[in-house]
């Protein structure tokens, strides 16, 4: 894992010594609000509906222990015991008080960790696939270049006033995307040209919100040598010709859409030729020093009798093996998802005590790593199968031992109007709900992979353009309605879903989602056959039947 | 045509502890929506808003929110956002509600 050098301890503990002064100005009154605004929100600081909310940024979702010891001393030292883990690795406290959070900021710095950049018209936390270092499927670990990416980023002088944010993400795996790449402002996918050689496919004008946008290819390859000269001409060029007079159209994806991808491409060539030049291999020198924080951990060889015993002999754990590991790149070891979706409870949330479990295994058993999942979940990348047992025993004891990965129930919640000043209904009520009945029903592992996300406004963070079933809660005519969309995808064949008809009611929308997967249940060719592989085999109109049956009844 | 003043309640958030405050009808601060004063006249309630927002010490984000007179007299929110922010979020027991 990356430490920090003594240039970054210092920089870090002299914006928080800068915030710690802004924060007294603001309660002696020497700032206004208008004043203070953003300062706070460049410090991650936001005031939400009922309180103020700290985001604080966890880059390409790699935590140590210590870092995730630290998350817990923060929610039951200056929140109510618990965090939230985002769509998009970071983390969120519900309930800080304007006083403390300088400390709150101080303490993070301890262990190399901050809030910067997690808001404001900025380049943002850099996200990455959470099997990074670990998955059999990957041909390189992205982390090194996301944490170089990272410090391009950080209080970048020609990056801190854009037309508005900007999101990047990066994935070592193309052919089994699950980082969202093509979702983003600029997605990378790590690749090899035909020579062998690594280098970077550079997918652009992606993004949610209002205007779902699906990324396009900007360039196939790009070397490690002109990778952060190219990433900054893109940037540069969508900084100076983004639509700054509308905030819905500033994003990159509708510069793209609207100036073509290959005048892009013409604009974006132009300008790195000029970059270039001044780079000078600084670069190529901070990520070789970079790349050595990232080495593998040394993995054991030893016997793996005790997990296949325990396999044999425990239901229970083969149906959570079965549902949350994935294979490693090492023989003999797993990659392990942690749930943080047991059903009923809100996807995301983890208290402090369950954050120091999860500490306390990777210390243990997992070589000092942590990951978070832009889909609300932690990872113990590196597991040994003989201590599966043991770590799943331990889960057990602090409720972490839900098998449901990639199920109806593992669902994607934005925080919605429990809490957002931006929301137009709630989420978090829809996605424990609708878990919950899936529960009763029994049926979650007979319908497989099935990935449900929940927005609470049309900006997406609940990322349901992108779920094979998303909804979208809005508010109509004062009342909270939700709509359906089927079909959406966020690997690499990434898709946008499509509106099935009217929305529902707030009571109405958990039976329409259980008409939707019984039809789903209805159309499939066999069990092997996924939801989105029947949506895309039979399209929407079957499922209409199923999802409004008296429109159905009325017109027969 | 102009679209008829209906009642409001001024609120905002508190600058120390961020939660929802309303004002009362002596321009003072509470944390109960049934203390707030319920605003009917719309030069009135415009005039009290620049008040709450000049209190830059104490308040952040003043606005006029659509209230109305309860059965008991007091101001109830007509939105159901507003009933949020009254009452605290609805997956855990925090907020205003664990505070009454």
């Amino acid at each position: 894992m990356y430490q920090y050098n003594d240039f970054d301890s210092a920089f870090l503990a002299e914006r928080n010594r800068q915030f710690r002064a802004q924060v007294d100005r603001r309660i002696d009154g020497s700032l206004t609000e208008d004043e203070f605004r953003p300062l706070r929100l460049m410090n991650g600081l936001y005031l939400q509906l009922h309180a103020y909310m700290l985001r604080v940024a966890i880059p390409y979702g790699t935590l140590s222990s210590a870092q995730m010891d630290t998350l817990a001393l923060l929610a039951e030292k200056w929140d109510k015991g618990y965090g939230h883990f985002t769509t998009r690795q970071n983390i969120q406290y519900n309930w800080p008080k304007l006083k403390d959070v300088p400390d709150m900021l101080d303490a993070l710095g301890d262990v190399n960790m901050h809030a910067i950049q997690t808001s404001g018209n900025t380049i943002r936390n850099v996200t990455a696939d959470h099997f990074s270092g670990a998955a059999a499927d990957e041909v390189a670990d992205p982390r090194p270049v996301a944490e170089l990416i990272r410090q391009w980023s950080t209080d970048h002088p020609e990056f801190q006033s854009m037309p508005r944010k900007f999101k990047i993400a990066v994935s070592g795996a193309i052919e089994n995307d699950r980082a969202v790449i093509k979702a983003h402002d600029i997605g990378i996918y790590i690749v090899k040209n035909d020579a062998g050689e690594l280098g970077y496919q550079i997918v652009v004008g992606g993004g949610l919100g209002r205007t779902p946008m699906i990324g396009k290819v900007l360039k196939d390859f790009v070397s490690q040598e002109d990778l952060l000269s190219y990433l900054e001409a893109t940037v540069s060029v969508w900084n100076q010709i983004g639509r700054r007079d509308n905030k819905y159209k500033a994003r990159i994806k509708i510069t793209v859409h609207e100036h073509g991808i290959e005048d892009i491409l013409e604009r974006v060539e132009e300008r790195f030729q000029m970059i270039r030049p001044t780079f000078e291999g600084f670069d190529l020198e901070l990520y070789a020093e970079i790349e050595k924080f990232f080495a593998a951990p040394a993995f054991r060889n030893v016997p793996t009798d005790a997990f296949d015993a325990a396999y044999e002999a425990d239901t229970m754990f083969r149906s959570w093996v079965d549902a949350n590991l994935t294979a490693h790149k090492q023989a003999d070891y797993s990659i392990v998802t942690i749930s943080l979706k047991k059903h009923g409870e809100t996807p995301g949330d983890a208290t402090a005590e369950q954050m120091r479990a999860m500490a306390e295994l990777a210390r243990q058993y997992g070589h000092d790593e942590l990951r978070i999942s832009h889909e609300q979940n932690v990872i113990l990348p590196h597991v040994h199968k003989s201590d599966l047992p043991a770590i799943y025993a331990a889960l057990k004891e602090h409720d972490l031992h839900t098998a449901n990965i990639g199920l109806i129930s593992d669902i994607i919640a934005c925080p919605g109007m429990d809490y957002c000043a931006l929301a137009t209904a709630r989420s978090i009520p829809v996605a424990q709900q609708i878990a919950t009945r899936f529960d009763e029903l029994k049926i979650e592992h007979d319908i497989g992979h099935l990935q449900i996300k929940i927005s609470g406004c049309i900006n997406a963070c609940g990322h349901h353009h992108v779920g094979h079933i998303g909804i979208l809660g809005l508010d109509r005519a004062g009342v909270e309605n939700y709509q359906i969309t089927l079909g959406g995808d966020a690997t690499n064949s990434a898709a946008v879903g499509q509106r099935v008809g009217p929305g529902f009611a707030y009571d109405e929308i958990v039976p329409a989602i259980e008409r939707t997967v019984k039809g789903y249940l209805e159309l499939r060719e066999d069990e092997n056959e996924t939801f989105l592989e029947t949506y895309n085999r039979v399209g929407l109109a079957p499922f209409k039947g199923y999802i409004y049956p008296e429109a159905q009844a009325n017109a027969a | 045509m102009p679209r008829a003043f209906t009642p409001k309640v001024i609120t905002a958030n508190h600058l120390l502890e961020g939660d929802v405050i309303y004002m009362t009808d002596s321009g003072e601060w509470s944390r109960e929506l049934s203390e707030a004063v319920l605003l009917t006249e719309q030069a009135d309630a415009e005039l009290r808003l620049i008040e709450a927002q000049q209190q830059t010490a104490v308040t952040v984000g003043a606005y006029l929110a659509d209230a109305k007179e309860g059965e008991d007299g007091k101001p109830v929110p007509t939105h159901f956002r507003e009933e949020f922010r009254r009452v605290g979020p609805s997956n855990y027991f925090h907020g205003k509600q664990a505070e009454a």
